[in-house]
C-alpha cells in the first residue's frame, strides 16, 4: 500500500480546507449523484469519479459529492444535481466523464449552469 | 451491466442499505481460474421468506416500485459463464451473497475498475459501514480496510477529494499486479 505517512500528510493539508469550509457553513455547493442500479448500469461511477478528480485538480474548496438512490428516471441517467447556495437546483443528464469538466468549469466555478446538458434541454 | 466491478458496486449498495457496520468484499481467482466473488455484511439479514425469491427480479424491498434487477442480472451473468450465485442470510445477523464464475467461459464478465468501485463505496458513505477489500489470485494478494485508514486520517472524510484521489491510486498500485492481464 502507498505509506499511511503519505496519508497524514495530505489529511494535514485538507484539514485547513475543512475548518474554512465550516466557517462558511451554507456556503457549500452540492453535486448529489444517482447511484442505483440503474444509475451504475448507465455510467454513474466514472462520472463520479471524474467529479472528485475534477474538484481535487482545481482545489475547489466549497464542493462536496455524494450520491442518492434512483428517482424513477431512469433512461435519463446518469444524472447529476448540483446545488448552489442561493440558487434553484439544476438536473443534470445522460452524464459522461467528458461533460463534467464543462459542469464543474462553467457552473460550479462560474455560477453559469450549462443548459444543453439540463433535464429541461433533454425533455424538450 | 459491463463488467463485475459494476455489478459488486450495485450489490453492495443492498448492504449498505441493511445498515451493515461492516462489509467485506473479497475477490479471489483460483490457479483453475475460478473466480468467487464474496459479499458479507452484518446489516439486517433477510427472513427465509424474502430470502427464497430474492433472486427474483420481482422482489424489492423499495416501495416506489415492484422491480429490482441487483440480484438477478448478477445471478444470470454468473449462471452464463458456468458459475453460480448463493446467498445466506439471517434476520438480525447478516447475508453472505458468494458468486462464481469461470474466467475461462466466453461469456464471463470481466473484472473491470475494481479499484473505481471500491473508491466510490467508500467516499460516498463515509461515515459508515467499515469496509474491507481482500483479493487474492496465484499472483498475489492484498487487504484493505477503512478502519486502518479512518484512524490515519483522524476525523477527516474521506469525501475529500484529495482522500479518495488517495484511496483510488493506492487501490490500483495494489490490485493491478493480482489481477493485471487476467481478467482486468
Amino acid at each position: 500500500m502507498k505509506s499511511l505517512a503519505e496519508l497524514q500528510a495530505i489529511r494535514e493539508k485538507t484539514l485547513n480546507r475543512i475548518n474554512l469550509r465550516k466557517e462558511e457553513e451554507g456556503e457549500a455547493t452540492r453535486v448529489v449523484i444517482g447511484m442505483a442500479t440503474c444509475g451504475i448500469a448507465a455510467g454513474a461511477r466514472p462520472v463520479m469519479l471524474s467529479f472528485m478528480d475534477e474538484i481535487n485538480k482545481r482545489g475547489l474548496q466549497h464542493v462536496t459529492v455524494s450520491q442518492t438512490g434512483c428517482i424513477g428516471m431512469c433512461r435519463l441517467e446518469p444524472m447529476v444535481d448540483v446545488i448552489m447556495p442561493g440558487q434553484e437546483k439544476v438536473t443534470y443528464v445522460h452524464m459522461t466523464p467528458e461533460k463534467v469538466g464543462r459542469v464543474v468549469a462553467e457552473h460550479i466555478v462560474n455560477g453559469r449552469p450549462v443548459e444543453e446538458y439540463t433535464i429541461g434541454a433533454a425533455e424538450k | 451491466m459491463r463488467d463485475l466491478s459494476l455489478h459488486i458496486l450495485d450489490l453492495m449498495q443492498n448492504s449498505i442499505r441493511a445498515q451493515a457496520a461492516t462489509v467485506s468484499l473479497s475477490v479471489l481467482l483460483n490457479e483453475q481460474g475460478m473466480l468467487s466473488v464474496i459479499i458479507e455484511d452484518d446489516g439486517t439479514g433477510m427472513s427465509p421468506e424474502l430470502l427464497a425469491r430474492v433472486t427474483s427480479p420481482f422482489a424489492t424491498t423499495r416501495t416506489t416500485r415492484k422491480v429490482g434487477l441487483g440480484i438477478p442480472m448478477m445471478a444470470e451473468n454468473c449462471r452464463l459463464a458456468g458459475g453460480d450465485l448463493a446467498i445466506e442470510s439471517e434476520l438480525g445477523k447478516g447475508t453472505k451473497l458468494t458468486a462464481t464464475l469461470d474466467t475461462s467461459s466466453i461469456d464471463c464478465l470481466p473484472l473491470g475498475d475494481l479499484p473505481g468501485t471500491v473508491t466510490t463505496l467508500v467516499t460516498m458513505n463515509p461515515d459508515q459501514p467499515e469496509f474491507v477489500l481482500r483479493c487474492a489470485s496465484p499472483k498475489g494478494e492484498m487487504q484493505f480496510d477503512t478502519r486502518e485508514i479512518r484512524q490515519a486520517l483522524q476525523g477527516v472524510p474521506f469525501s475529500e477529494p484529495e482522500i479518495a484521489a488517495w484511496i483510488l491510486e493506492s487501490l490500483r498500485e495494489e490490485i493491478e499486479p493480482i489481477f493485471g492481464g487476467v481478467i482486468l
